[in-house]
């Protein structure tokens, strides 16, 4: 019954959407919405209670989806641009957000793995941060555009260094932040019943947007995308615009880290942010943008995040066995992305318009 | 100025190599009555674990206490196989080794024999005949499993509804902590798993898999996490949703590895449980090497070390310090 009426109130926007790169995401996402209400429609109950230190939040799913997939926003919005811009994926973001979170800790805690107070403020943490990220992403970044290395080769070698640099940044130990107000930023600030991550991955948002319609930013990732030789020709010089879109990743990755370290006031190595490369490469994709660079669009990019955050959720909710879990996920994913592929699309829409036409026949007939 | 780049670039690249290769760190040659031991470990940042280990095998084999120990670290089996046959090269007293991986170890250990170098693995075992190493110092991961579940069916409850929280699926740590608790799930009809998902060693996957479980509304009154990290992000969901833990609460939490944050949050009472995996074999493989000298072999092969779980009730300052890691 629900279903029903979810299908009919989509099918009004179907035909302009169906051209629209942003269909695939959005599709997605209904088909995992339809799902859940169809399986159990608690899945989007959203409840108010108050937590141990006594403060208001929300919980329910969809809270924990908007909230876990915060960091994956981000990424996809500087995976988008270096995507676009360089023809080829950052693989080192998962490393780099152990760097980002490490210099985080390293500032606030001096050389006291555990210290009482914090030695700086944390919004000289998060600059501090911002920097070494903003380097490290120029780094990549050069390497991509003044060498002329293969995207995945030049992140290779933070993706194989970076957790080892952010080990060694704070001489090997695993600093805890015993402050509470580190901890608002990752979880909630007092009084606040939404989750912080969601907030910040907000303006990050807002802020692209603005960038992206008030500069050139957009049309000149694109135009060298396309075809960096008549770009130059255009006046746009090709290697700075990869070199900006790779420092542009290196302060989604800070911020990202930052949030990460906040989750819990501490961090680890090795698995922090673990594989997350793969899922912003994949929320790329399956906001319909070539992975060869070129056009794209950010808000499907973004949309992409949260549908792989909505799955990684509704595999939890429905007990999937451990073992089996990356099975399920990998079947939804080849699913998602073969739907999204170009020339499945090109099939789709021609099937859409041969069955428009013989509809019209019928009727004129 | 293309070539500048390039060749730039070479050195670059070569450098790196070396680095991710891990230099071995080459020992003087002259041993004046220094017992020479090339040890084989993991990269020390791999864990919390790893780096008290490699701390605790750099307190031990100094030269004060007769030793001249090289090191050579990797994650990965065929560089510690090619970092094995240097320090065999080298002709080492002792090679003494924690493999990255169980197998393709059988040529260099028998390469290690025919040079009269003994060979000692601790923390992980390899498959290779045991003819091949004098003795290997091990932990017991179903033991430590065996433990965890004792302590919780000691605490009596009515009914167990437990989140199993498991750690990256195949290790040994994972098998063994996974192992002991299935049994008994399976042989009492008040022990229920109300789920039993992989966080992979990751508090923050953790933390979703709890979450979700709340959000279902299940009841639950364990949560066995396989390792202190998880058990920290189940905590965390649970604080979110004003659920008590600990001593007196209405869930019990159990961790594993005993970080000395997680035996601060039992001595503090939020936490009921914690089972230790003890990364300290550097005293045993000491006494198995002075033995050695003198003749002794080892009474046995496989040498476990002795692994304890804390309880919240009975935890003190004093066993924080020592055997935090």
């Amino acid at each position: 019954m629900t279903a029903e009426t979810l299908k009919k109130t989509g099918s009004a926007g179907w035909m302009g959407l169906f051209r629209n790169q942003i269909f695939i995401p959005i599709a997605a996402l209904l088909v995992l919405v339809i799902f859940n209400l169809i399986a159990d429609p608690s899945f989007f109950q959203i409840s108010y209670s108050l937590n141990s230190n006594g403060d208001p939040v929300l919980s329910g799913y969809l809270i924990t989806i908007l909230d876990n997939a915060s960091e994956l926003a981000i990424l996809a919005i500087g995976m988008t641009l270096v995507t676009a811009a360089s023809g080829g994926q950052d693989i080192s973001v998962g490393a780099t957000i152990a760097i980002a979170g490490s210099v985080v800790l390293r500032v606030l805690c001096g050389d006291n793995p555990r210290p009482d107070e914090m030695q700086a403020s944390i919004l000289t943490a998060f600059l501090v941060c911002c920097v070494v990220s903003m380097l490290f992403g120029a780094f990549n970044g050069a390497l991509v555009a003044f060498l002329n290395i293969q995207p995945m080769i030049a992140t290779l070698i933070l993706y194989t260094a970076g957790r080892s640099i952010a080990a060694w940044i704070n001489n090997n130990r695993l600093p805890i932040i015993s402050d509470p107000s580190f901890g608002y930023f990752g979880t909630f600030l007092p009084g606040v019943p939404i989750p912080t991550p969601i907030f910040i991955a907000l303006i990050c948002m807002v802020i692209i947007a603005l960038t992206l319609k008030f500069t050139t930013l957009g049309l000149y990732t694109q135009a060298v995308g396309i075809n960096p030789n008549s770009a130059k020709l255009n006046g746009i010089n090709p290697q700075m615009i990869k070199f900006i879109t790779y420092v542009i990743m290196g302060l989604c990755v800070a911020v990202a880290g930052f949030i990460k370290v906040t989750r819990f006031s501490t961090i680890n190595y090795s698995v922090v942010a673990l594989d997350i490369e793969m899922d912003a490469i994949l929320a790329v994709a399956l906001g319909g943008n070539a992975l060869s660079g070129g056009r794209f669009s950010m808000a499907s990019s973004i949309l992409g995040a949260y549908v792989i955050q909505f799955l990684t959720t509704t595999l939890f909710k429905f007990n999937v066995s451990s073992s089996a879990l990356p099975a399920y996920k990998a079947v939804v994913v080849i699913a998602l992305v073969v739907l999204s592929a170009p020339a499945v699309r090109a099939k789709m829409g021609k099937l859409w318009r041969s069955l428009q036409a013989s509809k019209l026949k019928k009727e004129a007939a | 100025m293309k070539k500048v780049l390039l060749s730039l670039l070479v050195l670059i690249l070569s450098a790196t190599t070396v680095f991710a290769a891990g230099a071995a760190e080459t020992a003087g040659t002259d041993d004046g009555g220094l017992i020479r031991v090339g040890i084989i470990n993991n990269d020390p940042n791999e864990s919390g674990y790893r780096t008290a280990n490699d701390a605790d095998l750099k307190r031990v084999f100094t030269e004060e206490n007769g030793y001249d120990a090289s090191y050579y670290y990797s994650l990965r089996n065929d560089e510690q196989i090619s970092g094995a046959r240097t320090f065999i090269q080298d002709g080492v007293d002792y090679l003494i080794l924690s493999a990255a991986g169980t197998a393709g170890w059988d040529s260099v250990l028998m390469d290690a024999q025919n040079e009269g170098i003994p060979v000692i693995l601790f923390d992980r075992t390899v498959d290779a005949d045991p003819s091949l190493y004098v003795a290997e110092v091990v932990s017991d991961t179903n033991l430590q499993g065996q433990t965890a579940v004792d302590w919780l069916a000691s605490q009596n409850l009515d009914e167990y509804n437990i989140i199993h929280i498991q750690g990256v699926m195949g290790s040994s740590a994972q098998i063994g902590r996974t192992g002991a608790l299935n049994e008994m799930v399976a042989n009492n009809d008040n022990w229920n798993l109300v789920t039993q998902q992989t966080a992979e060693w990751n508090a923050e996957t953790a933390q979703q898999i709890v979450q979700s479980v709340i959000d279902a509304g299940t009841p639950f009154n364990v949560i066995y996490a396989e390792n202190d990290d998880m058990a920290r992000g189940a905590v965390a969901a649970l604080d979110r949703a004003n659920i008590s833990h600990g001593v007196d609460g209405d869930v019990i939490i159990m961790g594993f590895d005993c970080n000395k944050w997680a035996l601060e949050e039992l001595l503090a009472g939020r936490w009921n449980y914690d089972g230790q995996a003890n990364p300290f074999q550097a005293d045993t493989i000491d006494s198995i090497i002075k033995n050695l000298e003198q003749g002794i072999e080892p009474e046995s092969k496989t040498i476990y070390l002795v692994e304890q779980g804390f309880d919240a009730t009975t935890i003190t300052q004093e066993d924080v310090d020592k055997y935090g890691i």
